[in-house]
């Protein structure tokens, strides 16, 4: 039988990395689709508003998933990590108490009114309510960031009877690694909105979609990713950097360097062993790593073997991180060949198109690499140098967190099927739809549409499946 | 700089007023959501459009009440949450599918609707039910014996009834013609039930505890505490009387159930508030016991004391623009 420790970091893993890929795709997206109905504004182009409006569906749906799956994030700090709060809820509770009420407040509230209000209220203040949602996001990521950034780099406390005690809030929020954490999570968001929102648009063009709105959303989205891709390569270099210099075991582990050696090669790739304590088939680029992370060729990189019993597992790590910095590069190089491509002849060949479908979820592929090498790279501590993850831990049964477990991935792994099946259906269905140019035109189709849509509801039980997507394809479904 | 015994009343008093919020407030979109129909589809989208715009800030309230349980009193909240493990988690599955059924409903595929609509049903009766049978649980000090699961369900089938009936009067409220006269009927129906169920739950709490009897009939407290009871039983003939007329013309005063329902809650609230103060954990912790440092508390206060009321502003704000009977959702 597991135990409840294991268990509870299985669950708490499972949770957290579900929760993740939504809130990847929510913040950026929503700048996009900020910057959409902006030049709606500007220009009364059409286009905009088309690409606004299919956008703005994938961004509800994607919104419910992190905002229940963050529901179940905020009850399990109390239920599986008790300790986590009796020792350092001071100063973790403030911060999350600050990011329910600045930020989750401020995009639920105005998300009714970005989603359903925009016959309701002046179009200025639809759009106000679309850069407050954007906003609001944005926010959160700030809050929860400080307070993991915190617990990687611990500043502005004291120990009182065995209890983190704040002493200045800001060194707390604004602490050593937290810059660097906010930065780069942020651009890893836009990255991900950025291939998601190109994979799509490739996706709809493939499937024989003419209209303008496709191809017009694959070039912001590329654009974005062409400059984002290579400024993410350049904040993370720095991220390494900042955290040579206070977690040095993370980055040795990182890098798989057993002894501390002066011009460290940069390992293309490795297979490290914890029994001997070496790598075996190493394929590196000499003198790289140390010149990456001192800037000198010559640089010494402290070895794992410095801090025996007090390093993270190894191989989790360093395969996260190339998996990352893997994931990095090709986006990188994939933006720019498509982005300048498109530029010269206008339209991309079908082959880049599939690539770009193939790459629609790379993003969260990255984020979560991204995330193992951090948060595995931070054992055996869950706040660095103050608490370990063992005394942070519940003593419920261990049957109970195997149940809730169960029901978790079962439930997850439930929903991201449909999300992502749901994802391709409304691409499909867009493909169909007519596109309107005029107003006037506009309503009366969708008075058709409405139409079509009770009919259906009502004959419902004596029509056949079959007729039902037929109809379905045709209808842009916009009701809730 | 507040001292650590007035920060203990403050947060609490914070963390009543947004459980009491979330009852009200999600209260009425989990009620609507048990109520849907499952073989009348007009009436079925007509429901989900009406506390679409709602449901997702109506949810934060959990999360601000569960992050002030958290942050002020850390120990209540891993004490009482080791003990609601399990109901814990299956309403958190409820909420999860309650919460994205609403979603996937729309941009489905027809031929899955009714599924989708399904689990938004089953979702909302899970995380009442759960709701019901946790605030049992918590207020018989976590009993483990036969009676005390026995309360414990009671519970969990009052507080089911009572969202349904808020569920109810809010359609009575947003709705018109056909559905609206089939959500007088419920309304009525739910009231019953739930002032049984808020009666019994009460008269058993009293009987089961006689620390909290002694609270309630002893000179000078009964003097203002008897009318909370009378007072809400005035409330709930009312609010029969009005839905009785409504059932005539359903055209003027439509919003007042739901009010009357909003008051009903509160002093309900108020009551059980009452009877445990200043236990946070009933029988074993006290809000003293239980208070995070002052240094934590205080940096936080500051901020709520601006925030909080901006919360209200805006949520009246987003009440406003979507102002009157439902209209059908869309996404422009
Ligand atoms: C980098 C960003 C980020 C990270 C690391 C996390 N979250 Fe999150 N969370 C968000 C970014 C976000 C968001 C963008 O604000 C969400 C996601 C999608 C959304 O709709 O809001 C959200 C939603 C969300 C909600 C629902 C809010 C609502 O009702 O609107 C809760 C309770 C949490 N989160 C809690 C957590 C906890 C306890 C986390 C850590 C352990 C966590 N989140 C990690
Ligand atoms: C959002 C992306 C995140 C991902 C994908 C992620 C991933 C993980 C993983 C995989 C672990 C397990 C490590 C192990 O047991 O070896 C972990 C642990 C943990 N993380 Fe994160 N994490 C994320 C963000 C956060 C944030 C924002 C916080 C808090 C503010 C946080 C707090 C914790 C805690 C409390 C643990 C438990 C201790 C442990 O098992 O190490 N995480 N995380
Ligand atoms: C291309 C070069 C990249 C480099 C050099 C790089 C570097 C790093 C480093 C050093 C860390 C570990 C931080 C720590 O010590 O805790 C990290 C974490 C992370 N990376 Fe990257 N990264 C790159 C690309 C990407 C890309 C493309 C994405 C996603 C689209 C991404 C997403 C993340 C995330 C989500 C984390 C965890 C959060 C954090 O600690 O910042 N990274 N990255």
């Amino acid at each position: 039988m597991l135990d409840t420790l294991l268990l509870s970091r299985i669950q708490f893993a499972t949770n957290i990395s579900f929760h993740i890929l939504f809130p990847t795709i929510t913040i950026a997206l929503c700048w996009f689709l900020l910057f959409f109905k902006i030049r709606f504004d500007q220009t009364a182009d059409p286009i905009w508003m088309r690409a606004y409006r299919f956008w703005v569906k994938i961004f509800a749906l994607t919104f419910a998933l992190g905002v229940v799956s963050g529901i179940t994030m905020s009850f399990q700090f109390g239920t599986n990590w008790p300790g986590f709060m009796e020792k350092v809820g001071n100063v973790a509770g403030p911060l999350l108490g600050y990011e329910v009420l600045t930020a989750f407040f401020l995009e639920a509230t105005f998300l009714g009114i970005m989603l359903f209000g925009s016959q309701r209220v002046p179009q200025k203040v639809h759009t106000l309510a679309t850069a407050i949602v954007a906003l609001g996001t944005t926010m959160s990521a700030f809050w929860i960031l400080s307070l993991n950034s915190w617990m990687h780099t611990p500043t502005g406390f004291e120990m009182r009877d065995g209890v983190v005690i704040p002493t200045d809030w800001l060194a707390i929020i604004f602490n050593p690694s937290f810059p660097y954490r906010f930065f780069h999570v942020l651009l890893a968001s836009a990255i991900t909105a950025s291939f998601l929102i190109a994979g799509i648009s490739a996706y709809r063009l493939l499937h024989g979609d003419n209209k303008r709105a496709p191809k017009m959303t694959l070039k912001v989205a590329l654009t974005a990713a062409m400059i984002l891709t290579p400024v993410q390569a350049f904040v993370g270099d720095l991220h390494g950097l900042n955290t040579l210099e206070h977690q040095p075991q993370k980055i040795a582990a990182m890098e798989g360097v057993w002894e501390t050696e002066k011009g460290a090669p940069l390992l293309l790739f490795a297979i490290p062993d914890e029994e001997t304590r070496s790598n075996h088939f190493e394929i590196g680029i000499p003198n790289m790593a140390s010149l990456i992370l001192t800037h000198d060729a010559d640089g010494e990189i402290k070895g794992l073997n410095e801090f025996v019993g007090k390093h993270p597992p190894v191989k989790p790590v360093f395969y996260s991180f190339r998996v990352m910095v893997g994931l990095g590069m090709l986006l990188l190089l994939v933006a720019w060949v498509t982005r300048l491509t498109l530029y010269k002849n206008n339209e991309l060949p079908n082959w880049m198109l599939k690539v770009l479908v193939t790459l629609s979820f790379s993003g969260w592929v990255a984020t979560l690499a991204g995330w193992y090498v951090t948060e595995i790279g931070r054992q055996p501590y869950i706040v660095s140098g103050v608490l370990t993850v063992k005394e942070a831990a519940t003593d419920i049964a261990p049957e109970n967190v195997a149940i809730s477990l169960a029901l978790y991935v079962i439930v997850y792994l439930g929903l991201l099927y449909a999300y992502l099946h749901t994802i391709f259906v409304m691409a499909r269905r867009a493909v169909e739809i007519e596109e309107i140019s005029d107003q006037l035109n506009e309503q009366e189709q969708e008075n058709e549409e409405k139409s079509i849509l009770l009919n259906s509801a009502v004959t419902k039980s004596t029509v056949t499946n079959s007729l039902d997507t037929n109809l379905d394809k045709k209808v842009e479904n916009d009701h809730v | 700089m507040f001292d650590k015994e007035t920060l203990a009343v403050i947060f609490v008093g914070l963390m009543g007023l947004s459980v009491l919020m979330y009852a009200i407030l999600d209260g009425y979109d989990l009620g609507v959501g048990m109520l849907l129909p499952l073989d009348n589809q007009q009436h079925a989208d007509i429901m989900v459009a009406s506390i679409g715009p709602f449901w997702d800030a109506n949810e934060t309230w959990l999360v601000l009440a569960i992050g002030l349980l958290l942050i002020a009193f850390p120990a209540a909240h891993s004490l009482t949450l080791k003990a609601l493990y399990l109901p814990a988690t299956f309403m958190l599955i409820g909420l999860i599918l309650r919460g994205v059924a609403f979603d996937f409903r729309a941009k489905a595929s027809f031929g899955h609707r009714p599924t989708w609509d399904k689990l938004f049903k089953l979702g909302s009766l899970f995380a009442a039910l759960t709701q019901g049978y946790m605030l049992g649980m918590y207020v018989n000090g976590f009993d483990t014996s036969l009676s005390g699961y026995l309360f414990a369900m009671l519970s969990a089938i009052g507080v089911s009834c009572a969202y349904c009936f808020i569920g109810a009067t809010w359609l009575v409220m947003k709705t018109e013609g056909e559905l609206q006269l089939k959500s007088i009927k419920t309304a009525k129906r739910t009231l019953v039930i739930a002032f049984i169920g808020i009666a019994t739950v009460s008269a058993t709490n009293l009987l089961f505890n006689p620390d909290i009897y002694a609270k309630w009939f002893t000179f000078p407290n009964i003097l203002f505490l008897m009318p909370i009871p009378i007072v809400c039983g005035a409330l709930f003939a009312l609010a029969f009387m009005l839905l009785k007329r409504l059932q005539k013309n359903p055209h003027t005063g439509a919003g007042f159930p739901f009010l009357l329902c909003i008051l009903i809650f509160t002093l309900s609230f108020a009551g059980l508030g009452f009877s445990f103060f200043p236990y946070i954990v009933p029988n074993q912790l006290t809000i003293w016991q239980a208070v995070a440092a002052p240094e934590a508390l205080n940096f936080l206060l500051y901020g709520a004391i601006v925030v909080v009321p901006t919360i209200l502003m805006y949520t009246a704000y987003s009440y406003r623009v979507f102002w009157g009977k439902v209209q059908e959702l869309r996404y422009y």
